[in-house]
């Protein structure tokens, strides 16, 4: 079986995110990081490797993005996947949500995986979206926001939290699978292996490599403009306590209370 | 003519709220626009005339029912990409929830069409509708124009509000769909599981939040230790992550794909205030967090934050609230 794991890079948490006034878009410099939840999707793909139900032969991280997205590669390497495949083009700046989930599926096409595994959602853009938007190009089934995850009847028994209560799903393969951050807990990289990352083979592809068609992606490409950024209503900020001395903090917690007539 | 395509989700004979929320929204938007709304339905015998006709109360002016599987996705962007093709609507609209999500975004790639997700306002601007999404952790807005013949609307859970109105039943349309070959390559094997015990939490005037900070299962006996303190009308509820790792019941949960809670007082110990939970208890009158991280964005909607070890204060708490009922 051939895994390839979608990966991201994002604005590291600590970071403040802003948008760029000059391009509406969001400002992508600043500290980088693997997207927290694509790491819970290596993670998977390392336990069906491991776990023996079904023989691993490969697993590849596929991200798209500027230059600087090998790092988010270069930490999924470290994770566990033996190679990366790194989509990165000028055209593909901009691009919604459709496009680039159409990008991404041409790139995995070229790689003509079993499973395509993803982080539910992103740091960034908080989507649970691109999984929906490959699997129908790759013309697969999909499931998103996959809690629990089993090899059984040549396929995947997958668990998922739904509006009425959990649902279980069995799904045949090739499949689009999206994982939620309760499925694992993901493994720390050894040294060894964080040293060893930039050695694992790195493909760089454009878009005339995998096919894909320049005018479908990018903003020229894109059916939705965004833009007219303006600050929410806000909520006057509440009152915060540094709790020093406890009985203190919760004295001023207690009257809080009762000037609301909550005790 | 500029008509609104609306999802309807039902569950063992019933609508979704949030469902019925995007046809209300639909049908305001729709009049606005010039066009009707319309709703998509995928199910089984119980999706009767009757039930069908029901959304006209809400709304839509036809209901495209068809045969399929319930509770997955890829059946119903065939459906509803059918239904666009043969009638021409102009937008397709969702309310909150995973199905949404996923039926959406494949929806998107199906036509091609410009997607927003997350939107919590919907408007109309010279014929056009416009989707107004909060981005950045709710710190900005951000506000979506469509090109092409589809624009695509994924609400926000509790976005739209249900509204009845006078609509006579709508007309039912069956449509005849040929499901793409993968749309069956999912099976539900089973659905709506509960998971836990059954607790209600809706009715409560107080209700004490656990989250992962109460760090193991174990920790929610200081969250229960307090909801007794309060005594009266309180529970404790819980955020998905603990309820996924099984520290609590599923019917304890707040948020996106939980319940939505409004009470009196919420008092959210561990939780750092993810937007999947935000939207479930933002409207609770009173909402106190305590946590030990500063920068936990649930202290940027409380009321009243307390940055400490909650290992500390819950038992103090607790202790000082039942020395004041006793006193």
């Amino acid at each position: 079986m051939k895994i390839c794991v979608l990966v991201k890079e994002v604005p590291d948490a600590a970071v403040e995110k802003r948008i760029d006034p000059s391009t509406g878009r969001l400002d992508r410099s600043g500290e980088k990081n693997l997207n927290p939840y694509d790491t819970h999707a290596i993670e998977a793909a390392m336990q069906l490797r491991e776990g023996g139900a079904v023989e691993v032969d490969e697993i590849v991280a596929v991200t798209m993005g500027p230059e600087s997205a090998v790092r988010a590669l270069h930490k999924a390497v470290s994770l566990g996947a033996d190679r990366s495949l790194h989509l990165t083009d000028p055209v593909l700046a901009g691009s919604d949500v459709a496009a680039t989930g159409y990008a991404l599926s041409r790139a995995l096409q070229k790689e003509q995986p079993d499973l395509v595994l993803l982080g539910q959602q992103s740091d960034d853009g908080e989507c649970y979206t691109i999984g929906a938007v490959v699997a129908d190009h790759l013309k697969m089934p999909s499931l998103t926001q996959v809690i629990k995850m089993d090899v059984q009847d040549g396929g995947l028994r997958c668990e998922r939290q739904a509006e009425y209560g959990y649902d279980t799903v069995q799904v045949s393969l090739p499949a689009v699978i999206s994982v939620g951050d309760a499925i694992n807990e993901p493994r720390y990289p050894s040294l060894k292996a964080i040293m060893g990352a930039r050695k694992k083979p790195l493909e760089t592809v454009a878009v005339g490599d995998v096919g894909i068609e320049a005018s479908e992606v990018g903003e020229e490409g894109s059916r939705v403009q965004c833009g007219d950024f303006h600050e929410p209503e806000a909520k006057p900020p509440g009152q915060i306590i540094e709790d020093e001395d406890t009985d203190e903090t919760v004295e001023k917690i207690v009257a809080w209370l009762e000037e609301r007539k909550l005790i | 003519m500029a008509d609104i395509l609306t999802y309807v989700l039902h569950y063992e004979g019933e609508f979704n709220k949030n469902s019925l929320g995007a046809v209300s929204e639909g049908a305001a938007r729709a009049s606005e626009i010039g066009g009707e709304c319309h709703a998509v339905v995928v199910g089984g015998d119980d999706l009767t005339d009757e039930l069908c006709q029901s959304l006209g109360a809400y709304g839509a002016t036809k209901v495209f029912r068809a045969e399929g599987p319930e509770g997955l996705a890829q059946p119903v962007i065939d459906v509803m990409a059918k239904v666009i093709d043969e009638n021409g609507q102009s937008y397709a609209l969702f309310g909150g929830g995973l199905l949404g999500f996923e039926i959406g975004a494949g929806l998107a790639a199906r036509k091609r069409a410009g997607v927003t997700m997350e939107v919590i306002n919907v408007r109309a601007e010279d014929g056009k509708l416009v989707a107004e999404r909060p981005i950045l952790q709710d710190s900005k807005i951000s506000v979506s124009r469509y090109q092409g013949d589809l624009g695509i609307i994924i609400g926000r859970i509790n976005a739209f509000e249900t509204v009845s109105r006078d609509g006579g039943a709508a007309e039912v349309i069956d449509v005849d769909v040929e499901y793409s070959e993968w749309s069956n390559q999912a099976k539900m094997v089973q659905r709506g599981e509960q998971r836990g015990a059954d607790v209600d939490i809706e009715g409560a005037d107080i209700l004490v939040a656990g989250g992962r900070g109460l760090g193991k299962p174990e920790g929610f006996e200081l969250a229960e230790a307090l909801a007794a303190a309060f005594g009266g009308n309180s529970a404790v509820a819980a955020t998905r992550a603990v309820v996924d790792a099984g520290w609590y019941p599923y019917a304890a949960q707040i948020g996106q794909t939980g319940k939505t809670v409004a009470p009196k007082l919420y008092l959210a110990a561990g939780i750092s205030g993810a937007i999947q939970h935000k939207v479930g208890m933002q409207s609770s009158e009173n909402i106190v967090a305590i946590n030990k991280d500063a920068n936990a964005p649930i202290f940027e909607f409380s009321d009243l934050g307390i940055v400490g070890d909650l290992n500390k204060i819950l038992p103090k708490l607790t202790e000082a609230i039942k020395a004041k009922k006793g006193g």
